[in-house]
């Protein structure tokens, strides 16, 4: 199966009628077909996707006319289940769609299928999807990374053009570097998230997984602004995606938390061959400390699991999703459709989150950590007074081994080390495909000003344009 | 490494809603305490004359018409996943 065009080129040909929608509908249905081994998708929407092409081709129009693309099964979305890789929601059939697909399908484009995830993008890797495990598209005994990986996946396995992921703590980012695809973490408030299954309200973002910073800012752009559906959604600038971006005399700070031990020396040399390239482009390099952000997980492993828990209590097999049908009253019905419907991270993360929240451990865990988020924040603030933009990995280590860290969900958490701290900050962030470790694709991170999501994906353009 | 007692995780899973199995209350104990003990290495951190974060927007009180609006969506639509409704509304089991 071919690779695709870039997305502004697929639209422009469906608009001028030299390409069906159609056809873009039934190879993307192909290629989910032959790439089934790899795991990345949960279930697709064919017949709905066919006949949005249909009237797409009758009569073609917007940005994105006739161009196909796979959501995160966390996604709300006619035509099918919307399941978040839960067994809780395995039943469950969306009645309205997600703002963010409906912006998208106003443009033209057409959600074909649904990819895997974990169970409610808890987790870096897929292993937590109560459905199976995706396999990383260079190597299948390795993970994809998460929790957007069948997202990502689906796009290096040229399912679709774009996907889209979530992004709580790193989940569009870590398995973009995982596969070696471009996934952005817009500013938080960017793109609405009506319609999305809720994980941590304070932090969940939405963003494109694609080929090209110019696919993602296209597709960004299309899906952002105010909805009066998610009230924490911000103005949007007239475009993010034809903003144009020069190294030359821009100053970049090397984030040096990032650079130190435990960074893999197979990745450390992609991203310092990196670095030497953005030098070579004229800009100005140099080494910034922010010393909190080692301390980003540690806030986030309180802050995301007390949300976790408070927007988890909604499903409590009454109204929707799996309800354990032998419970004698209503109280028991609540406890034995959540043990039932909810995997082991679903209930850890429940289980922390009321800890941290409960009386007595609120002041030393819940407010202390939302504290030293005001530190996280403040050191951006001071280090973006000096520098364009914030660059070092985008994780540690590349894509490890199905298996290597299930047992041990500390290490788990570890995964997203080097993505956290944008999310508790807000700043948007994006993973560049940066080079090879061994075979296996390395990401170069991105972190931008609050708001300069614009100027951010064309630094990610100007980037992809260096000389190789 | 510090475990949490089955006390602690008994009184959790009751406020949470969950129902545990002697399984999986032995393994919370252990994992609670593990990421417990790494998160507790934000109790050095000095953070005086610095406030919390809740939200990052920068949004405050963000207001609408306090009227209803027709979304277009139907109840049949909106209760076609519940477990057991009657009347057009949801129905649960007994509360006692």
């Amino acid at each position: 199966m071919d690779g695709w065009p870039a997305i502004s080129e697929i639209a422009d040909d469906v608009k001028a009628g030299r390409l069906k929608a159609v056809d873009l509908v039934k190879k993307s249905l192909k290629a989910i077909e032959e790439n089934r081994e790899f795991d990345a998708i949960i279930s697709t929407l064919q017949d709905r996707a066919l006949e949005r092409a249909v009237a797409i081709d009758g009569r073609p129009s917007g940005r994105l006319a006739g161009v196909p693309f796979i959501a995160k099964d966390n996604f709300l979305t006619l035509g099918g289940k919307t399941t978040a890789a839960s067994n809780i929601l395995k039943p469950f059939e969306a009645p309205y769609q997600a703002s963010a697909i409906e912006r998208l399908e106003a443009e033209g484009a057409i959600c074909v299928a649904k990819a895997n995830l974990d169970a409610f993008a808890h987790g870096s890797s897929t292993e937590n999807s109560d459905w199976f495990v995706t396999k990383n598209p260079h190597d299948k005994t390795r993970v994809p990374g998460g929790s957007s990986g069948g997202s990502a996946a689906a796009v290096i396995l040229n399912m679709a053009p774009f996907a889209l992921g979530t992004d709580t703590g790193g989940s569009v980012r870590l398995p973009a570097s995982f596969v070696g695809a471009v996934g952005v973490k817009p500013t938080y408030g960017r793109v609405s998230r009506s319609g999305v299954v809720a994980m941590a309200s304070s932090t969940d973002v939405i963003g494109p997984i694609t080929r090209s910073a110019g696919d993602a800012a296209l597709v960004l752009d299309v899906m952002a602004g105010k909805d009066e559906l998610d009230s924490t959604t911000i103005e949007k600038p007239d475009s993010l995606s034809d903003t144009s971006f020069d190294f030359s005399g821009k100053k970049i700070g090397i984030v040096k938390e990032y650079m130190q031990e435990g960074l893999e020396p197979g990745v450390k040399s992609v991203i310092e061959a990196s670095i030497e390239k953005i030098k070579q482009a004229g800009a100005e390099v140099s080494d910034v400390s922010l010393p909190s952000l080692p301390l980003a997980l540690a806030v986030y492993y309180i802050v995301c699991p007390a949300e976790v828990s408070s927007n988890l209590s909604r499903y409590d097999g009454q109204r929707y999703g799996y309800s354990a049908a032998e419970a004698r009253n209503l109280d028991e019905s609540y406890e034995l459709s959540r043990q039932q419907g909810f995997g082991a991270e679903a209930k850890r993360r429940i289980m922390i989150g009321t800890y941290v929240l409960s009386s007595g451990y609120y002041d030393a865990y819940y407010k202390k950590a939302q504290t030293v988020r005001t530190k996280i924040i403040h050191e951006f603030t001071d280090a973006f007074s000096k520098f364009d933009l914030l660059i070092g990995p985008t994780s540690p280590t590349v894509a490890f081994k199905i298996g290597e860290k299930t047992a041990d969900p500390l290490k788990m958490y570890l995964n997203d080390i080097m993505t956290v701290a944008a999310n508790m900050s807000g700043n948007p962030a994006i993973s560049v495909p940066a080079g090879l470790s061994d075979g296996l694709p390395v990401g170069l991170q991105m972190i931008a000003p609050m708001g300069a999501d614009g100027p951010m994906l064309a630094a990610a353009k100007a980037f992809e344009e260096l000389p190789k | 490494m510090s475990k949490l007692s089955r006390e602690d995780v008994l009184k959790l899973a009751a406020l949470s809603k969950l129902k545990l199995s002697d399984e999986e209350i032995g393994r919370l104990q252990d994992e609670l305490g593990e990421i417990l003990d790494y998160v507790n290495l934000l109790d050095s951190v000095d953070v005086s004359g610095l406030k919390p974060t809740y939200q990052v927007s920068g949004l405050k009180n963000v207001y609408r018409e306090d009227q209803p609006k027709d979304y277009g969506y139907e109840t049949q639509d909106l209760l076609k996943n519940a477990p057991a409704t009657q009347d057009g509304q949801f129905k649960v089991k007994r509360v006692l």
